[in-house]
């Protein structure tokens, strides 16, 4: 009981630090269109985590989607109105956290070759601009915020599979482990083959469902061999593909987003 | 300008087909698991013992990238070097073109068979083919590369063509086929690897002896010195550089570095990258003509077969600082379950998923627009290029050629109209959000029936969608995916933020 009264207190503290570091910094929250239409509980988790932190995040209601599924595809024109749309959504805000590394990856990589096409000058210099203020979640905490216990309870066994945009094109490394070490009652199992993608790789799961489900019944092997109640990762998209086959394969293993897992509290778990 | 010879073999699937039926291939999925796992562990093992990786690689892809900025002037001091040494230069367009003169050079020397050091090039314009039409016998000396050749067979990767095969069928392979073309294997040939490895040597070494005419490719051209480089294993590649009187040697156009001090940075590069090894055991180089030693008459082909028009693509260009290490094959998670075969065409994994549309251009060919599409994007390959091409990038410039190229062409030819018609639906509703917001009320109405109707749940306890109809079978037949939830995101937070 001291620990916890102990850890309230803290936590407190925390967000009355935070929140105070913070001033006037105004926080966007790119929920991702996957996230807004198929995992709510990860951006109402993301708002309770942050929330908990002192940091006043806001949902601009204009934004949808980072226009990945497009260019990913090979449709670039296509994918003009929807950087727009992010633009329009997200401009003004000092800092825009996102749990996907993904889709940060997109917004910080991929938006200036669509502005490029569109020959929008103004849209160059603001997905530009915008860029380096997008945060995946792990980056935010940990950099941003400097915080890497966010005094989350979690009593589960659990492994973490480092989805590749947040590892490779984003390069969080370590964020995530220690952000999921600081959690209280996690006991975190190393995931074999854990830097090998998944197979998901947004439309190539369904041009190249084969190959995709091969890669991820790989996948889901080495997360049964850790014997681990929940995969987690900071990459929904990756995981309803993970997920999909070890719900199919009766595995009963659970799949959570790293934000569900840091939100969860003594509590609520 | 002739239009390239494809390095693509002709008549092979698109991607996703040959991926199936590989991937339903026990023997393949296993050779491959274990080969590539090796040698990418032996790869990270030595790199890792270099602290100046990082400093070695953006040398290499600088030199690579200034080489090929000017190579208009260091392929003209390549001729007059390799001239001033005796050698002959010969420039072709295409593969027809080179093929026709190395065919000529053997028939001036009435030849009827060459043998050959293992060369990517030669497979790309398909020498061994264009010489056996004209009555002349190309043998692969390689070891891996004569499997291949006896098995009558494909080569399903850069550095390991055979890489697909076992030594129980390389055994089967060596008995039946040995014979036909010199000496055969013995007949109590088991299947260790030491003793496949001297029935091949007895019978290599017969060929080697016996040929006139020996083809190879080359590594690296020196400009400035005329020096022509061989990397290599086993020691046959030596052989065939120096036993015969005659040698041609086909080297594409990206292959010329500067100066004789760039070799420096690249033979730091190759070896560990390729095989794993700090140095390779043999590297060849020779220069011209020596009066007494060695071949007595050298012929270089140059060729482009494609290299000009991936040097026009913008951003496509820095696939001609290949090495042809194949690094990125063996740690590609795609290429390990697929084999090289899946990609038909000598350049297999995720180089030659770049390469073959950069040299031959896209929208012509379901096959070759099929190969931009055969990665997930994962980034791993460009992690260990050692110069440096950043793979995922160039794969997400040629799909979208490859839609531009469908979009002009009307009617749309090989592009699913689905396809095109759900991008344009989706990027209009994702133009607006209230487009969306109606779209997702529609979706949670799913959702409310779904969670009553639903049998099946997913671990945890959310309701789960089985088996779906038409397109999203393809992801249903073997994945659950979840029901969507009564309440996206956006109207939760409209509901509980005023």
């Amino acid at each position: 009981m001291t620990t916890d009264s102990h850890a309230r207190v803290s936590d407190l503290a925390l967000a009355a630090s935070i929140g105070g570091m913070m001033g006037g910094m105004r926080v966007a929250l790119m929920v991702t269109c996957v996230n807004d239409a198929m995992f709510p509980d990860t951006g109402r988790a993301v708002v309770d985590l942050l929330t908990r932190l002192g940091v006043d995040v806001e949902f601009p209601q204009a934004q949808t989607c980072c226009g990945q599924p497009m260019v990913n595809t090979g449709y670039l024109d296509e994918a003009v109105p929807v950087v727009r749309t992010f633009v329009s959504a997200f401009e003004g805000y000092d800092a825009v956290v996102t749990p996907s590394g993904s889709c940060a990856g997109s917004a910080r990589h991929q938006h200036r070759l669509v502005a490029e096409r569109a020959g929008d000058a103004g849209l160059v210099d603001a997905v530009s601009e915008l860029g380096p203020k997008v945060h995946e979640l792990s980056e935010f905490l940990v950099d941003v915020l400097g915080v890497t216990d966010v005094g989350a309870y979690f009593p589960h066994r659990v492994t973490y599979h480092p989805t590749c945009h947040s590892l490779r094109l984003l390069g969080v490394g370590e964020r995530p482990r220690r952000l999921l070490e600081a959690v209280r009652g996690l006991t975190l199992v190393d995931l074999p083959g854990a830097e090998e993608c998944c197979g998901f790789g947004g439309t190539f799961a369904m041009k190249n469902a084969d190959v995709s489900v091969a890669m991820g019944a790989d996948k889901a092997r080495h997360v049964r061999e850790t014997d681990a109640e929940v995969l987690v990762a900071g990459d929904n998209s990756c995981l309803m593909h993970v997920g999909g086959v070890l719900s199919r394969q009766r595995s009963g293993v659970r799949v959570m987003h790293l934000a569900e897992i840091l939100a969860s509290t003594e509590g609520a778990a | 300008m002739s239009a390239p010879t494809t390095a693509t073999f002709v008549g092979m699937p698109t991607f996703p087909v040959a991926a199936r039926e590989a991937l339903a291939d026990t023997q393949l999925r296993h050779n491959l698991a274990h080969a590539t796992h090796t040698i990418r562990d032996k790869r990270a093992k030595v790199v890792g013992e270099v602290p100046e990786w990082e400093e070695l690689r953006q040398a290499g892809a600088d030199l690579k990238d200034a080489a090929l900025l000017r190579l208009d002037v260091h392929l003209t001091r390549l001729e007059e070097s390799l001239t001033a040494r005796g050698a002959v230069v010969h420039w072709a367009r295409d593969a027809a073109e080179a093929c026709r003169i190395v065919a000529d050079v053997a028939k001036a020397h009435d030849a009827d068979e060459v043998v050959k050091v293992k060369s990517m090039v030669t497979q790309e314009i398909g020498l061994n083919e264009a010489l056996a039409a004209e009555g002349v016998a190309a043998w692969e000396t390689d070891l891996a590369e004569l499997i291949v050749q006896l098995g009558d067979d494909l080569p399903s990767h850069i550095l390991v063509p055979a890489i697909h095969r076992n030594r129980a069928e390389i055994r089967e392979i060596f008995r039946t086929r040995m014979a036909a073309s010199g000496r055969p294997a013995p007949d109590d040939l088991t299947d260790d690897p030491g003793e496949l490895a001297n029935a091949a040597r007895l019978h290599l070494r017969e060929k080697f002896l016996r040929a006139r005419l020996g083809v190879s490719g080359a590594n690296f051209a020196v400009a400035e010195t005329g020096t022509l480089v061989v990397v290599e294993s086993e020691g046959n590649g030596r052989m065939c550089l120096t036993l015969p009187e005659v040698l041609v040697s086909v080297v594409g156009i990206e292959k010329v570095v500067p100066t004789w001090a760039d070799l420096d940075v690249f033979l730091r590069l190759l070896p560990r990258s390729s095989t794993g090894e700090r140095m390779n055991p043999y590297t060849s180089m020779w220069h011209g003509v020596t009066p007494g030693d060695g071949p007595q008459e050298m012929h270089v082909v140059l060729l482009d077969n494609g290299r000009t028009r991936a040097l026009a693509d913008r951003v496509g260009r820095q696939a001609l600082r290949c090495i042809r290490c194949s690094a990125c094959l063996n740690v590609c998670p795609v290429y390990e379950r697929v084999g090289g075969h899946a990609y038909g065409s000598v350049y297999p994994g995720p180089i030659g998923a770049i390469l073959n549309p950069l040299l031959h251009g896209v929208g012509d060919d379901a096959q070759i627009d099929s190969l931009p599409y055969a990665s997930t994007l994962c980034g791993a390959c460009y992690d260990v290029c050692p110069v440096k091409i950043d793979i995922p990038s160039v794969l997400v410039d040629l799909r979208a050629q490859v839609v531009d190229a469908h979009r002009a062409q009307r009617p749309p030819k090989a592009r699913p109209k689905m396809e095109a018609a759900a991008m344009r639906s989706a990027a209009w509703m994702f133009g607006d959000a209230r487009r969306l917001a109606r779209a997702e009320r529609a979706s949670g109405l799913v959702g409310r029936v779904w969670s009553r109707l639903g049998r099946t749940s997913l671990p945890g306890g959310r309701r789960a969608v089985g088996r779906l109809p038409g397109p999203g079978a393809a992801w249903t037949s073997a994945r659950d995916i979840p029901a969507p939830p009564r309440e996206s995101f956006r109207a939760w937070w409209r509901r509980t933020h005023r």
